[in-house]
């Protein structure tokens, strides 16, 4: 079977993951922070102790965004 | 995982809470802490007209989403911000939730409106990019709430934005900075309310709360943001959140119960020097406030094409009334 493919993003890309294995197992095998990063399988959040199979569609959705943009930063 | 609340299958972890939630009680717990913010804070009176700053990405869609769920008559305020497809996608997003609510959101477009994009502008300003947008968003927000008569303006903040920015500010004791870093900026000097409702939310709390709502977002980074400091301080503390959940809380709301008063007197005396801009009427510490400068220097122009700006906004400046404001500083 072919191995799971996993959506990454900034930049997006696609890497192969031959499963089965936990979220987090995952996370940590790519080295990815899961305080900044989503799970989802198909369009399902997971949580870090479900398992993945090869036949799942996997993305990664990094969640850090945003400049430094401060509403009470004062008068212009 | 099990849901704390009914024991069913969890989607989601909270390893500040220490918890794991459905979704439904990740959904409640998300309008639960969005009101209790509110309601700590007093961001928001019944009655009140709201105006949400959205932006296209989660944490914006969301507050406004969340709002609109506990009653608020809240409209949305888009800003096209010239930076190519990505602000072509993000007001996309914008538009599409606005009309999934069937709410009103206000557009304004840099490049049509006032002649300059955030790129060029920038460029012309000798700004990095992050600071021209977020002059342009400060003076447009609060000039747009004036002329809609709205009460106050909700911007999509949440836990990490106010923890990084904090972060930012503590490393070069930007003391001024740090006396007006609250979740709430009260009406004053020609300025609206300002909130933060998700303070006590955090981004990827935001992020799960768009997937399970069904919310499309933009999820690609601002290519202007990209490699910012800010970023940079969000990455650090999540290392640290990594090894100590709850880390980001303890220091943002610790500093609100307990240092952010010490900061406020200098901020306020700031405040006290400003004026009308010569231009555009808003409030400004100099002659010409740093929103017109920039127009200026973009070869851009006010909406009226005069040069001379679009009209005062309504200013009311008293200094005696600094003394009348409620004390704020028992935040926690």
């Amino acid at each position: 079977m072919e191995p799971m493919k996993v959506l990454l993003r900034n930049p997006r890309r696609e890497v192969d993951v031959k499963g089965p294995l936990q979220v987090s197992t995952l996370l940590q095998r790519l080295e990815v922070n899961r305080e900044s990063v989503l799970v989802i399988r198909g369009d399902t959040i997971v949580p870090g102790d479900l398992w993945l199979d090869d036949d799942d569609d996997v993305e990664i959705r990094p969640v850090i965004s945003g400049g430094a943009f401060d509403p009470v930063a004062g008068p212009s | 995982m099990k849901c704390r609340v009914c024991r069913g299958p969890a989607i989601i972890d909270i390893r500040r809470h220490n918890a794991n939630f459905c979704t439904e009680h990740f959904l409640r717990l998300c309008r639960d802490q969005t009101a209790k913010a509110i309601d700590d804070f007093d961001m928001i009176q019944p009655g009140e007209r709201v105006l949400v700053a959205v932006s296209g990405g989660k944490d914006s869609l969301a507050v406004w989403d969340i709002l609109l769920d506990l009653g608020y008559d809240a409209d949305g305020l888009y800003l096209g911000l010239g930076i190519g497809d990505y602000s072509d996608e993000s007001g996309r997003y914008a538009r599409a939730y606005a009309a999934s609510r069937e709410r009103r959101l206000i557009e304004v477009d840099l490049p049509a409106d006032y002649g300059y994009d955030i790129p060029s502008g920038a460029r012309a300003a000798k700004r990095v990019p992050c600071s021209a947008c977020g002059l342009s968003k400060r003076h447009l927000f609060d000039k747009a709430a004036i002329d809609g008569g709205y009460d106050v303006v909700v911007t999509g903040h949440n836990l990490d934005d106010e923890a990084a920015v904090l972060f930012g500010n503590v490393l070069r004791w930007q003391t001024d900075y740090l006396g007006r870093q609250l979740p709430v900026l009260p009406a004053r000097h020609g300025f609206p309310r300002k909130v933060k409702p998700l303070v006590r939310l955090g981004e990827r709390e935001m992020a799960a709360y768009c997937v399970v709502k069904g919310i499309d977002y933009i999820v690609e980074e601002c290519p202007m943001a990209a490699g910012n400091k800010h970023l940079g301080y969000k990455e650090a503390l999540n290392a640290i959140e990594a090894t100590s959940p709850g880390s980001k809380h303890d220091f943002y709301f610790g500093f609100l119960a307990r240092a952010s008063a010490h900061f406020r007197p200098e901020a306020e005396g700031e405040q006290a020097g400003l004026l009308p801009c010569i231009s555009c009427g808003a409030p400004t510490t100099t002659e010409r406030c740093a929103f017109c400068r920039l127009v200026e220097r973009a070869g851009g122009q006010l909406p009226d094409g005069s040069g001379t700006g679009p009209g005062p906004v309504p200013v009311e400046i008293n200094v005696s009334r600094l003394d009348a404001r409620p004390d704020r500083s028992a935040v926690s």
